[in-house]
């Protein structure tokens, strides 16, 4: 069973529907119980990183996440979810999960480029690593996002992607992994990340 | 910068259901827009789209539990269109799952709409939807649906847009809809050439050669209605979206 953490932000039915779309056991967990439960986890999010962690501090799954985390459950942070388990964010003054040794800062954009980066772009996945797959080819995911991951480690860095400047777009490290993109809205390549993350051994 | 190449599929919601128009009238039945947006799924759209055309004339706003259903639906972001007529109704779009909407009427009789979305949700999220015919020479400006002339030049429409802060501009041509005659390219680069932020043309598309004519004509995305839903002279409807030939020719 595949838990969508209902903390009160990020498109959640988008989320579990994809995943039904590929055969996953999912369900929107918003009480510790139900967290518990599942063998696996995604932790979803839009918005403001203080916003972020201030939603899921009142929603009282902070601490069996990070129970859950901590045994073992792999976890998936899409866009501000992936965010949020870092441990602080340039863009606010709360305290991130700290799941990765990693912060997030405003995406550099020299030439004038607008921000947040919002569209289709293409990924450059390091091969075999994390959830992408060498057959991949290069994929295009889906993007909305001002902020961006900056790894003091980055050996846990499984993909980049260009924006002006080249910015970290996916994670791994032991049981946790984070996407800045939105795979719910990046249709077939959505598709292969989440099914890669579901069939995790 | 190069970004993957914008075709995005429009849909247009009239009582309830999937229609297409020819040069704004005429509607046709399609199907059932949930069925759609599913199709548009399995073919792996980028992007959708979805105008509710009755909407402003029935005076009222947007179909919100339509709109929840759809970004549901969609593995794909979703523009809207429709009856939007206040920053509640952004919020309220946005708050379905909803990626961007854009104005189009109520952004002429409330200048500040705009303005006011922009700051409050961001230019990206914001897109300003015009319609045009040709007069003569030149282009005007249409509302209601193409029933009224407003007497505004696009060109001079679009600059007041982008200055009020929307992202995007949807340049429709009323003239060249559902005709698959090619898109007005004269009305794209006009436009195109007077403002920084992208342009997504929609109106005329028959093939992959119309997106490319539409893209050298300096259009950011190039978006299709009858092009993607029907086949064939007798219009039998069928859904279709860019193959990845076609997709790789545009690249």
């Amino acid at each position: 069973m595949i838990g969508v953490v209902g903390y009160g932000l990020g498109n959640v039915h988008s989320i579990a529907n994809m995943l039904r779309r590929i055969g996953q056991d999912v369900a929107i967990c918003d009480t510790a119980k139900g967290i518990r439960e599942c063998d696996r986890l995604i932790l979803p999010g839009v918005g403001a990183f203080d916003a972020g962690v201030q939603q899921l501090n009142a929603s009282g799954l902070r601490d069996c996440l990070e129970e859950a985390v901590g045994a073992g459950t792999p976890i998936l942070g899409i866009c501000l979810g992936m965010q949020l388990l870092g441990t602080r964010s340039d863009e606010g003054v709360e305290r991130g999960l700290g799941f990765i040794n990693a912060e997030s800062t405003r995406l550099n954009t020299p030439d004038g480029l607008p921000l947040p980066h919002m569209g289709w772009n293409w990924v450059q996945p390091k091969p075999e690593s994390g959830l992408f797959a060498a057959d991949d080819g290069v994929p295009r995911f889906y993007f909305l996002h001002s902020y961006a991951l900056r790894c003091s480690d980055d050996s846990i860095v499984t993909a980049t992607a260009t924006y002006g400047d080249t910015f970290v777009c996916a994670v791994a490290s032991g049981n946790v992994y984070g996407v800045q993109f939105h795979p719910e809205k990046s249709h077939r390549f959505g598709m292969q990340v989440l099914r890669r993350f579901a069939q995790l051994s | 910068m190069k970004r993957p190449v914008r075709v995005i599929p429009a849909l247009l919601i009239h009582k309830g259901g999937l229609y297409k128009t020819v040069q704004f009238a005429k509607p046709q039945y399609v199907g059932d827009p949930m069925n759609a947006v599913r199709v548009f799924n399995d073919k792996e759209a980028d992007e959708l789209l979805i105008f509710d055309i009755d909407a402003s004339a029935e005076g009222r706003g947007p179909n919100f539990d339509l709109l929840r259903e759809v970004a549901t639906e969609a593995f794909m972001p979703v523009c809207y269109g429709g009856g939007v007529r206040s920053v509640r109704d952004f919020d309220d779009a946005f708050a379905a799952g909803i990626e961007k909407v854009a104005v189009n009427s109520a952004a002429l009789t409330r200048p500040d709409l705009i303005e006011s979305a922009a700051q409050r949700f961001g230019s990206q999220s914001v897109a300003a939807s015009i319609d045009v015919a040709r007069r003569r020479r030149s282009w005007s400006v249409q509302t209601g649906r193409g029933r009224h002339d407003a007497k505004l030049d696009p060109v001079v429409l679009a600059k007041r847009y982008e200055s009020a802060g929307a992202g995007e501009i949807l340049l429709q041509s009323v003239d060249r809809d559902g005709t698959g005659e090619g898109y007005d390219l004269a009305l794209i680069s006009g436009v195109a050439s007077a403002v920084a932020v992208p342009v997504i043309a929609l109106g005329g598309a028959g093939g992959v050669d119309d997106f490319r004519n539409a893209l050298l004509a300096g259009a950011a995305g190039v978006a299709a209605g009858s092009h993607f839903v029907f086949h064939g002279r007798r219009r039998a409807v069928l859904i279709s979206y860019l193959s990845a030939e076609g997709r790789a020719s545009l690249e």
